[in-house]
């Protein structure tokens, strides 16, 4: 069949169609963007943190590298090509002052490393000064940044530059792009390969993060460490006695009185600035942690932990996060129940009453709506407390004894009170548009028919408004699981939401990452609930409104 | 003629000078942080409306954030706009934004006010330069106070911190704060263990245990707070017999509403408020930031905040320049924690031991509240 312009008419609709979907499209599309950009990206990147943990080998890569050669099962200390490596990580970190953020990172794991680190990185110039001074007694002319300049620049690819650029950019992510103003004499760093990766290092960090001028700067302490460090190898002493480049001398200078160098091992060095360097469980809490991507917070997000021997429960005394997300499903339940309870008879009210009392009745609905969610809040604790309105009543009606108030707040039941009373509306509402649509001639007519008022009530008038209970159901249960501020001013400690520690951990504790990995479970746990109430009841049986 | 010339050209120069250093290179706004309420009058009253008087242009923005400053610098690094100049915090977390990399570094000497008789400025804090980022300000201290008119007849007022797990004696309920530190010192030091041992015992598993289970004699009859102005409202409406908080939330229900509320000063917990500069501002508004900390950190800018609340200078100097309250009238040297009649017996805020053991003890804290 062919359409007027002689195109197959399939065709021809096909493209009408998709002509329409796009202009639909695009008429959402402001829409769409603004929820993926301000709603959908910052929740997703947020949530990533719960499983991100690039920091430990961002931050010592070279560390993470040896770490992978020691067994953590062994209970040994690790050996001094370790201790090599942390020294040069930890170095270049402290001087950009990362490594107190992987102290803490790590702190969240292995009480302690926060100090450890905070200390080391205080201390660790000392190392360095004891190389630093002999090779400058036994060579001057390298005290000085120009010498270095000169030694260390020459002819070559600038490999090693890019490389080590590569690793300061994994630390502090584009912080390091820009001309260095060194070409890395290819010669030097293969007879030098330590001493030219640790200038390489500081070349980097003064030039781009300081903005000086490398050439009339004097290298940092590190450096010297790599010339010392690189004197110890008989390959690099040969290779400098054939060497004639500039200040071949110094060098010559220094092989020839290698006894005067220190025979400093790092594995000792560290133990002196704090011993705790030789605890293997130190070891093994950065082993854990060294991979890109951890499970860490998801496992400590329900109770557990990863033990030597892979996830186990954490002990009785730090259990808390499982509990707390059971009674979080477990108040939101109730809550809901209570504003069914309470909201149906109210919005039966406002369907059926004449307009004039419907709307003042509805104005009595909206008012607490309007108003500041801590307002009402704070005007539960006057009423509920020990001395409150509802206790003084109480006690002076008689009903209640002057020495046993009730508790009604600080506890479980304190939230319970105010936040079915927070959630009311959202419950009244979608019922009363619901009913609102329910004709009364069908309860006449099944009165007319012999029913009593409870069987029209129950067989005609409640299927009916089923859907407005499944509407008010959702959103007073979806919103009552994430309150935390209602829940912190009455809760007291039996009466507070796993909200409450999210709130903790992104404002107090700064651990965002297993606050993400509780927000993750939380996000989760309410799809899949949405989920059975789809296979139950039907989300086709919602209604809110008409 | 020539010389005209000459007495001309030397006030134009000195006319600019003065205009560089009203504004050349420095920004003309400014946002601070701070706590909001009482303090944060104080210093507007002592710090800002000075420093405007005498830097006319320049305009103060205050945000009452101080409770989440950490978590929002954090999020503001993260995405490149910090938008606070100088923000108040308290020295922990001075210390953990120092570590974060969020706070500026301070050379005190270099960058803070000496004491009027030439002391350097790092003699004059001391001790109470917490770390490289943190600028001292206050002393305040948490401590308790207590219902006067509820003491049980025939008991004296509460005068050590062991009273507050004396239920027989002072029956009630108690308001502690709803975290570890602190309330584990205090369960410690009433358990036997010296104060010199707390922190060593705090360190172990048993420890941490005995600290809790002590607590646990008194968790049926404790409310616990998490804002500062809780306990004095408790207190008020005689919901609790006494309760923790910080001592110019108690100076101000007493001298200041009236209320029947006493003060005991017993192992008073010293800590320190101040103010960190964010790491990340451009070069006008970090000038304008430090040269606002020079100012309002000097000896007697901080003598001078202590007529309005009754928080500790944070420098020798200016403590005996502390007068009279603004509008009471009253001596404030007795009502300051750090006066030698209430400081007989105190702690200071261990940072470097809570900085490691603040996540672990306060899993076990809530995990022990939870119960």
């Amino acid at each position: 069949m062919l359409a007027a312009d002689g195109t197959p008419l399939k065709t021809s609709l096909a493209r009408a169609l998709r002509r329409q979907k796009i202009r639909a499209l695009a008429l959402i599309a402001p829409l769409l963007l603004f929820v993926v950009i301000t709603f959908i990206i910052p929740i997703a990147t947020m949530l990533f943190r719960s499983v991100e943990n690039q920091i430990v080998s961002n931050t010592m890569p070279e560390a993470t590298l040896a770490l992978q050669n020691w067994d953590e099962s062994s209970d040994q200390t690790p050996e001094e090509p370790l201790f090599q490596a942390l020294y040069f990580d930890l170095f270049k970190a402290a001087e950009a002052k990362e490594h107190t953020k992987l102290g803490t990172r790590l702190n969240y794991e292995q009480t302690g490393t926060s100090s450890l680190f905070r200390t080391t990185g205080r201390k660790l110039d000392d190392v360095g000064e004891e190389w630093q001074d002999p090779i400058e007694d036994i060579a001057p002319a390298l005290k000085d940044g120009e010498t270095w300049f000169a030694l260390m620049s020459g002819r070559g690819d600038n490999t090693l530059l890019e490389a080590r650029r590569s690793l300061w950019n994994d630390m502090v992510p584009d912080a390091f792009n820009g001309d260095v103003g060194l070409t890395l004499s290819d010669e030097v760093a293969g007879m030098l390969p330590l001493t030219a990766a640790a200038y390489s290092d500081w070349a980097i960090f003064e030039a781009l993060e300081e903005g000086r001028d490398i050439a009339k700067r004097d290298p940092w302490e590190a450096v010297y460490v790599g010339l010392g460090l690189d004197l110890r190898n008989a390959d690099t002493v040969a290779a400098i006695d054939s060497y004639s480049g500039p200040h071949a001398q110094d060098l010559k200078l220094l092989t020839a009185q290698l006894d005067q160098l220190p025979d400093l091992m790092f594995r000792d060095a560290f133990a002196d600035l704090d011993e705790d360097w030789l605890d293997p469980e130190v070891w093994q809490t950065i082993k854990i942690y060294s991979p890109d991507y951890t499970s860490g917070y998801f496992l400590n997000a329900v109770d557990m932990e990863i033990g030597s021997d892979g996830a186990q429960m954490r002990p009785d005394n730090q259990q808390i996060y499982i509990k707390l997300f059971v009674r979080t499903l477990w108040m939101s339940l109730v809550i809901t129940a209570s504003c069914i309870v309470l909201g149906y008879p109210v919005a039966w009210l406002l369907a059926n009453l004449p307009l004039r009392s419907a709307n003042v009745l509805m104005i009595l609905v909206l008012l607490p709506f309007w108003t500041s969610l801590l307002v009402r809040t704070s005007a539960w604790k006057v009423l509920l407390q020990q001395q409150g309105v509802i206790n003084e009543i109480l006690v002076w009606l008689g009903f209640v004894d002057d020495a046993n108030r009730l508790i009604l707040m600080n506890n479980a039941t304190g939230t319970v009170i105010a936040m079915t009373h927070i959630l009311l509306p959202f419950m009244i509402l979608p019922l009363y548009s619901v009913m609102k649509t329910i004709p009364p001639t069908y309860l006449r007519a099944a009165k007319s028919l012999g029913a009593t008022n409870w069987t029209a009530f129950w067989r005609v008038y409640f299927p009916q408004s089923v859907p407005g209970i499944g509407a008010g159901s959702i959103l007073v249960f979806i919103l009552a699981i994430g309150y935390y501020i209602t829940p912190e001013i009455v809760g007291g400690t039996s009466g507070v939401f796993i909200s409450n520690r999210i709130a903790y951990h992104i404002s107090s504790s700064l651990n965002w990452g297993l606050a993400a990995a509780l927000g993750s479970i939380l996000l989760a746990v309410v799809l899949l609930l949405y989920w059975l109430y789809d296979r139950i009841v039907g989300i086709d049986n919602v209604k809110l409104g008409g | 003629m020539r010389k005209l010339h000459i007495v001309s050209a030397v006030s134009t120069l000195g006319l600019m000078a003065g205009l560089a250093h009203a504004g050349g290179h420095m920004a003309s706004d400014m946002t601070l942080v701070s706590w909001g309420g009482a303090y944060q009058q104080s210093q507007i009253n002592a710090y800002t409306d000075p420093y405007v008087a005498m830097n006319s242009g320049v305009t103060v923005t205050w945000d009452e954030s101080s409770a989440e400053a950490v978590a929002k610098l954090r999020a503001m690094n993260e995405a490149g706009n910090i938008t606070w100049d100088v923000v108040d915090v308290v020295a922990a977390d001075a210390l953990r934004l120092c570590d974060e990399g969020l706070a500026m570094e301070i050379d005190a000497n270099d960058q803070l006010a000496a004491a009027p008789d030439g002391t350097s400025a790092e003699d004059d804090f001391g001790d109470l330069l917490v770390g490289d980022c943190f600028i001292p300000q206050i002393v305040y201290s948490t401590t308790f106070g207590y219902r006067t008119d509820m003491v049980p007849a025939g008991a004296e007022a509460p005068n050590d911190i062991c009273d507050v797990f004396d239920l027989e004696t002072y029956p009630g309920m108690r308001a502690l704060e709803k975290r570890p530190i602190n309330n584990v010192e205090w369960a410690l030091l009433c358990d036997g263990v010296a104060k010199a041992d707390v922190y060593d015992v705090l360190a172990t598993e048993e420890g941490q245990e005995q600290a809790l289970a002590k607590l646990d004699t008194i968790k049926d009859s404790v409310i616990w707070w998490s804002a500062g102005a809780d306990t004095p409202q408790l207190l008020a409406d005689g919901e609790i017999f006494m309760g923790s908080t910080y001592n110019g939330r108690l100076f101000a229900a007493i001298e200041e509403q009236g209320q029947p509320i006493g003060m005991m000063w017993d192992a008073q917990v010293f800590d320190l408020d101040g103010w960190i500069i964010p790491e990340g501002l451009s070069d006008e508004r970090k000038a304008r930031a430090l040269d606002f900390v020079y100012f309002a950190t000097d000896t007697q800018r901080l003598a001078d905040q202590a007529k309005y609340i009754s928080y500790g200078p944070a420098r020798l100097s200016s403590a005996p320049l502390v007068g009279q309250h603004a509008s009471l009238g009253i001596d404030m040297a007795p009502h300051m924690p750090t006066d030698p009649n209430n400081a007989a017996n105190t702690f200071l805020y261990n940072y470097e031991f809570w900085a490691d053991y603040r996540d672990d003890i306060d899993a076990k804290f809530q995990a022990w509240l939870a119960q």
